[in-house]
């Protein structure tokens, strides 16, 4: 095991995800944070954070649970089961700029999940991806529009976010 | 806030759900915590959601309903399956063909899913152990069911928080009741006490043997109970005379607006439906403001949308 972000270089890399992301979206736009469940949803609770206090506005902040639209779902391979959880988006997203957010971009199946589940909740004017660690490894055709860190990992090995809120520690590991 | 579910490492294994007698208080509380995940599709803009396109659920039912094979056929739509609807006067059962021969042709046709309603107890049981697709029990003889108990579970635990300490009555028709038999097993494993109430010749004739409280008159119990859950009187099985007259059993059994002022504040009012007004309820009580009638039918949709899911998902990773 590796550790490849500490908790500063965490909090360091979505301070520049936060400013690239103002830096290129017109403050007039309305932006919302939406994270994909389970450590997407409290980046997205920082980002929004941060986004509110930089722009002076409330930027809302939802939760995406994309079980339901996983392309695994049928397949008897899946080792762990999959858990439905709850949706919580307590806004509207039509027309908004959607900030969507996960961990880790590596296959990018999750990524194609959650935006079909977000189309389904209503037409956004934009969906911008935005995430912490980014890795090779795509196997459909989506790439991050705001990536922190890029991580150098193999195709068999495992990064692992660890966040205070669910975990008890900020850290990124290769394992 | 993240990470609030208990059931997190638990991992659904059941391909068939035939009964809330079998399940343990684990299982029931994994299924409704997998519902609240389904509840939000009925809110939103495009009310479905993909798991299980490409599937085929059958809704074969044996017995006449609204509520339940709507509320099933419905569930199977939001979760994009396909769905065939048989019913009995429809069908070759009139014909003379068995339950099994029916099952087979359906499953012939490359069916995944079986709702089952029958009115012989045991018959959903018999079937999944003669058919290789999933198995649910949408009522079966006096025995069980699943869904309504798991969906009135669900609406207490939704208000109340939990069901642990809760007193619960069931009033009415006992004996004939597979929808206290279910609510009794899974309100019990999640700490409830039930009391089951009605003249003796409406108690089933073990009911000493179950694990509830039994009282012969609502009078005693309406001031004790958090909730209670009012049968319908079902008429179309009851044979003999149960009770002197229908009026004999209203005023002693209904639930009517003057015993409602005995009752606690906050009691809720449950009833699986269809009302018969006036007789085992008034309608003042079942439109009032402690009424949940309507909230169960809409939680119904939820829980049944999990339930398939999941039967479905452990068919799956049984493959």
């Amino acid at each position: 095991m590796k550790v490849i972000l500490d908790s500063g270089q965490i909090e360091q890399v979505l301070n520049e995800l936060g400013n690239r992301i103002l830096s290129e979206i017109p403050v007039e736009l309305d932006i919302a944070v939406i994270g994909i469940r389970s450590r997407g949803e409290v980046l997205a609770q920082r980002l929004s954070v941060q986004l509110s206090q930089k722009l002076g506005k409330d930027v809302p902040c939802g939760t995406l649970d994309i079980t339901l639209y996983r392309d695994d779902l049928n397949s008897p391979n899946v080792t762990t089961q999959p858990l439905v959880r709850t949706t919580e988006i307590g806004f509207n997203v039509d027309d908004k700029i959607i900030i969507l957010v996960d961990d880790v971009l590596y296959t990018g199946r999750s990524t194609r999940a959650a935006m079909d589940a977000l189309i389904d909740l209503g037409r956004p004017k934009a969906i911008k991806l935005a995430v912490l660690v980014e890795r090779d490894g795509r196997e459909f055709p989506i790439q991050a529009d705001y990536a922190g860190y890029k991580a150098d990992a193999s195709p068999g090995k495992l990064v692992q976010v660890n966040l205070v809120e669910s975990d008890g520690k900020d850290e990124v590991v290769i394992e | 806030m993240a990470l609030k579910r208990k059931s997190k490492q638990f991992k659904w294994l059941r391909k068939h759900l035939l009964g809330l007698r079998e399940l343990s208080a684990e299982e029931i509380t994994y299924i409704l915590d997998t519902a609240e995940g389904f509840e939000q599709i009925s809110t939103r803009s495009v009310k479905k959601a993909p798991p299980l396109r490409g599937k085929v659920v059958v809704n074969l039912f044996y017995e006449d309903s609204t509520r339940t094979r709507n509320s099933f056929s419905l569930a199977a739509s939001r979760l994009s399956a396909d769905i065939i609807e048989f019913t009995k006067k429809t069908s070759s059962v009139s014909k003379g063909e068995s339950l099994l021969d029916t099952a087979r042709n359906l499953e012939a046709l490359g069916i995944d899913i079986v709702v089952v309603r029958h009115n012989a107890g045991g018959a959903t049981k018999f079937l999944s152990r003669n058919i290789n697709a999933c198995v649910i029990n949408a009522g079966d003889g006096f025995c069980e069911h699943p869904t309504q108990g798991l969906l009135d579970t669900y609406t207490i635990r939704k208000i109340k928080g939990t069901l642990e300490g809760l007193k619960i009555a069931i009033v009415g028709d006992i004996a004939h009741s597979r929808v206290a038999r279910s609510d009794m097993w899974a309100m019990t494993k999640l700490g409830a006490e039930i009391i089951f109430v009605g003249p003796p010749t409406l108690m089933p004739p073990q009911v000493r043997q179950l694990p509830v409280k039994v009282s012969y008159s609502l009078d005693e119990v309406i001031e004790k109970v958090d909730v209670i859950n009012m049968l319908r009187i079902q008429f179309e099985r009851l044979g003999g005379n149960p009770f002197p007259s229908i009026r004999e059993y209203s005023h002693y059994f209904g639930l009517t607006v003057e015993r409602m002022k005995r009752a606690k504040p906050d009691i809720l009012v449950m009833h699986p439906g269809p009302i018969n007004r006036g007789l085992e309820i008034e309608s003042e009580v079942a439109d009032g403001r402690n009424s949940v009638i309507l909230e169960q039918v809409t939680n119904g949709l939820a829980v049944r949308m999990a339930v398939m899911f999941l039967v479905n998902q452990a068919a799956a990773q049984q493959k």
